[in-house]
């Protein structure tokens, strides 16, 4: 056979090609290009639309940036020394951007108080962190008021006591019955609020002596004020949120009610109205004489608000769960709240994370509607800076400034999400 | 545990059982909640009245009834100074409306371009509509609101620049954008142009009733009738002609300069303008990350599957994409024309006189009447977000997955 066709075919390779790089058109660059943004002519279209976009939106940019004054007394010395932004006035007014008109001598408590705040956090949103950690986040609240609003130690001690006398009540009681521990706990701790707290914290301020100076709340502005209204109401929602959403899912007919009269009518309207309601009419449905913090007052309200929207999240986490969850832990013999605790929450409050996240978020966005009633969160510490003769006409700088912060800490939060959500993910995908 | 009840039964009953009977315990916890509840209310309710007495004021809703005495600058319907609150809180309602479903149309059209685009296989385009969507979505609508008025404040040029040539009006001289609002032109009715409007109002019952008529048909038989070419022909060459015939009795009048400012055009204030903008922004981003979510929620076996019965890809979106995913993206967008509805209550923010900027602002102050104000603010929400929210759970029933 070789004999024969080795004299009647012409040629016959012997050897192996080496291997051809692949067309041009088909590797590195020019192909992701031909795949990714030109890959039909509507694509190419697009394609230049979008370039020509982002050119117009760089040249607008780029020379306001790099022509910005930091060192201006007004916006007209800015205009004078260079033709881009004018970033003095953030440079003129960052305390008040920060802290708003807090006293300036005390500036270290606020951020002592932020940075505290990673600790305690920690063992919430991480659990390689050690559980004992769960006690200085226990501590925080009082440990941040009093650092915030200062005065004497005696204070959050005070209360600090009331709260430990009612645990250790409830500690004592639980063997015999939950629901009376519980009970008892709460009495305590309104019989200690009502009657001993004054008295308590009288003598523990003579104790520890003055202390902080004191600092009122209306001079509590800026971002303080944002994340002093968004921690607190969000931290003090999702229990209420979660007990909502139980009430509303549960086979009692009255509670269910309740349930869903308070969280349809705190949907229906808009948060401004709420915000009404904390400012002027709050005082109306309280005792005669009693005063109360603005902050205080927004803070119940905006936590009504928050709570209201998480037992919706929290109740599609809920409901999502199959059916035969909570058979099982029926046919295990746990009363509802051990079944509740041990079994449904962990898995619908997972289930409902973005969720609960996507209303964190909300809610501190919103939090910028208090400048509506004259508080000085970022939006409210801008008004003022467009009315002064130094900075009028200023617009783009100030709001820029307030966007990027609100920007950055939204971000990083639904970053966060995400990565709990992959994090608790046990099923195997 | 049954025959242990049911011993516990025949001996009677015993009040213990109100706290050990889980048949009792329910009833028993229920109560008592209800009771705390009336009683919560019952208190604050009591205080509410001694604090008014206190104050010397009582609680009627008379100041309606009262003149006004403020002038709201853009209206729907006629209002002057000298009208009542009740007025003023109907022309506020009405402009609370009336930015809604600018809002709504606006922000729909924004959101699912953006939707689209984000799942578009162009690298740098669905990298722009991430950009957008992340921005918007990150900071508070209420500073989009504030920095979107202040942006129609300072760029555009002043009334003037029009008559000293150095700005000029765009689309052939209709619409002026200037720093005081913007001017569109006015629609003239003359004698006969309620036959247009019929002939309008009929091709659109036609539109719907051909629709119809194609599913039934494509239900039937199978055939698909082109819906999109007729539906276009439909809307507009019968009122064209029916124009054509009356002798254009409907028309537009363009604003035009005269003096200081614009006459004879609608004028749209800043106000309204910069609500609606920011509103249909900031909520766009929101609808295109639903658009996104309900169109990636149809499995891709449905997509193969379609190709593999050899449909074309336009029907394929049409056919068997878009309908499954429409029952993903309803509910959520339900929630989303609630939210900007609710939103639009920040006009307060830049003085557009919705229903917060009357009822809940000036009557407000004016009338000293606060408890009544704002409650009467947040009924009316409530009804309209009800409202909302109705309607759109009837549009969801009809195209969510009928379970048989």
């Amino acid at each position: 056979m070789s004999d024969t066709h080795a004299n009647s075919i012409a040629f016959v390779r012997d050897t192996e090609l080496p291997p051809a790089p692949p067309p041009v058109a088909e590797t590195g660059v020019i192909r992701w290009m031909r795949e990714n943004l030109f890959s039909s002519v509507l694509n190419a279209v697009l394609t230049v639309l979008s370039l020509l976009v982002i050119f117009m939106v760089l040249r607008g940019m780029i020379p306001w940036f790099w022509n910005s004054t930091w060192n201006a007394n007004s916006l007209s010395e800015c205009r004078e020394m260079g033709s881009g932004a004018c970033f003095a006035v953030i440079r003129e007014r960052w305390p008040q951007f920060f802290f708003g008109f807090y006293p300036n001598t005390e500036y270290w408590r606020p951020v002592l108080t932020f940075f505290l705040l990673f600790p305690a956090i920690a063992p919430v949103l991480f659990n390689r962190v050690p559980k004992q950690a769960l006690l200085f986040s226990m501590l925080y609240p009082f440990i941040g008021y009093w650092l915030i609003w200062g005065g004497s130690l005696g204070g959050p001690v005070g209360t600090l006591l009331g709260v430990v006398a009612a645990y250790l009540v409830y500690r004592v009681l639980v063997q015999h019955s939950t629901v009376l521990a519980l009970l008892a706990g709460v009495a305590v701790l309104i019989i200690w609020m009502l009657f001993l707290n004054d008295f308590v914290i009288g003598q523990l301020s003579n104790l520890f002596g003055p202390g902080l100076e004191q600092v009122d709340s209306r001079m509590i502005g800026g971002f303080l004020l944002t994340m002093i209204l968004g921690i607190v109401s969000i931290s003090l929602a999702l229990p209420i949120g979660i007990l909502l959403a139980l009430g509303r899912q549960s086979d009692l007919l009255i509670i269910k009610a309740i349930c869903i009269g308070f969280i349809e009518f705190i949907r229906g309207v808009p948060l401004i109205t709420l915000l009404f309601v904390a400012n002027v009419l709050l005082s109306y449905f309280l005792p005669p004489d009693t005063t109360f913090d603005l902050v205080l007052r927004v803070i119940i309200l905006i936590t009504m608000f928050a709570s209201a929207y998480l037992a919706e999240v929290i109740r599609g986490g809920l409901a999502a769960l199959p059916r035969g969850q909570y058979e099982a832990a029926d046919s295990l013999g746990l009363d509802y709240w051990q079944a509740i605790r041990l079994i449904i929450l962990p898995q619908a409050l997972k289930i409902s994370i973005p969720g609960i996240v996507n209303v964190f978020i909300g809610v501190y966005k919103d939090t910028t509607l208090v400048s509506i009633i004259s508080m000085y969160d970022p939006l409210g510490v801008v008004q003022p800076i467009l009315s002064d003769a130094d900075w009028n006409g200023i617009l783009w700088e100030l709001y820029g400034f307030v966007a990027l912060f609100f920007f950055i800490s939204c971000y990083s939060m639904s970053q966060y999400s995400r990565y709990l959500e992959n994090k608790l993910r046990t099923d195997h995908r | 545990m049954t025959a242990m009840t049911d011993t516990q039964s025949d001996q009677g009953f015993h009040p213990s059982q109100l706290i050990y009977d889980t048949r009792y315990r329910s009833i028993t916890i229920q109560i008592i909640a209800l009771i705390c509840v009336l009683a919560g209310f019952g208190w604050l309710i009591n205080n509410a009245v001694t604090n008014l007495a206190a104050a010397g004021q009582d609680f009627n809703f008379d100041f309606l009834g009262n003149v006004a005495g403020y002038d709201i600058n853009q209206k729907i319907i006629d209002y002057d100074s000298q009208m009542t609150h009740g007025r003023a809180t109907l022309v506020g309602l009405l402009n609370t409306l009336l930015v809604a479903v600018l809002g709504c149309i606006t922000c729909t059209v924004i959101g699912v371009t953006m939707g689209v685009l984000r799942l578009s296989n162009n690298w740098i385009v669905q990298k722009l509509a991430t950009v957008y969507v992340e921005g918007f979505r990150n900071v508070p609508v209420l500073l989009w609101i504030v920095l979107t008025m202040g942006v129609m404040i300072k760029l555009p040029p002043d009334p003037r620049a029009f008559r000293s040539g150095d700005a000029s009006m765009i689309l052939w001289d209709s619409v002026a954008i200037t720093n005081r609002g913007v001017y569109v032109p006015r629609i003239i009715y003359e004698a006969g142009s309620s036959i247009v409007v019929g002939v309008l109002i009929l091709s659109i019952i036609g539109i719907f009733a051909f629709r119809r008529l194609a599913r039934k048909r494509q239900e039937a038989t199978g055939a698909i009738l082109p819906v999109f070419w007729v539906s276009l022909g439909l809307l507009f060459i019968p009122v064209i002609i029916a124009q054509f015939v009356m002798g254009s009795p409907v028309s537009l009048q363009n604003p035009y300069f005269r003096g200081f400012n614009f006459t004879d055009g609608v004028h749209l204030r800043n106000s309204l303008i910069a609500l609606w903008l920011a509103l249909s922004l900031y909520t766009g981003a929101f609808v295109a990350e639903n658009v996104r979510a309900g169109i990636l929620a149809v499995s891709k076996g449905q997509t193969e599957a379609a190709a593999a019965l050899g449909i074309r890809p336009r029907r394929i979106m049409n056919l068997v994409v878009l309908p499954q995913a429409m029952r993903v993206i309803v509910p959520p967008m339900i929630s989303n024309y609630l939210n900007l509805t609710k939103n639009s209550s920040l006009a307060l923010a830049i003085g557009y006189m919705d229903l917060t900027g009357t009822l809940g602002n000036i009557t407000r102050n004016q009338t000293g009447r606060e408890m009544e104000c704002v409650l009467l603010l947040m009924g009316i929400y409530l009804i309209l977000s009800l409202g909302i929210s109705s309607l759109g759970n009837l549009y969801n029933n009809s195209v969510k997955l009928k379970e048989r």
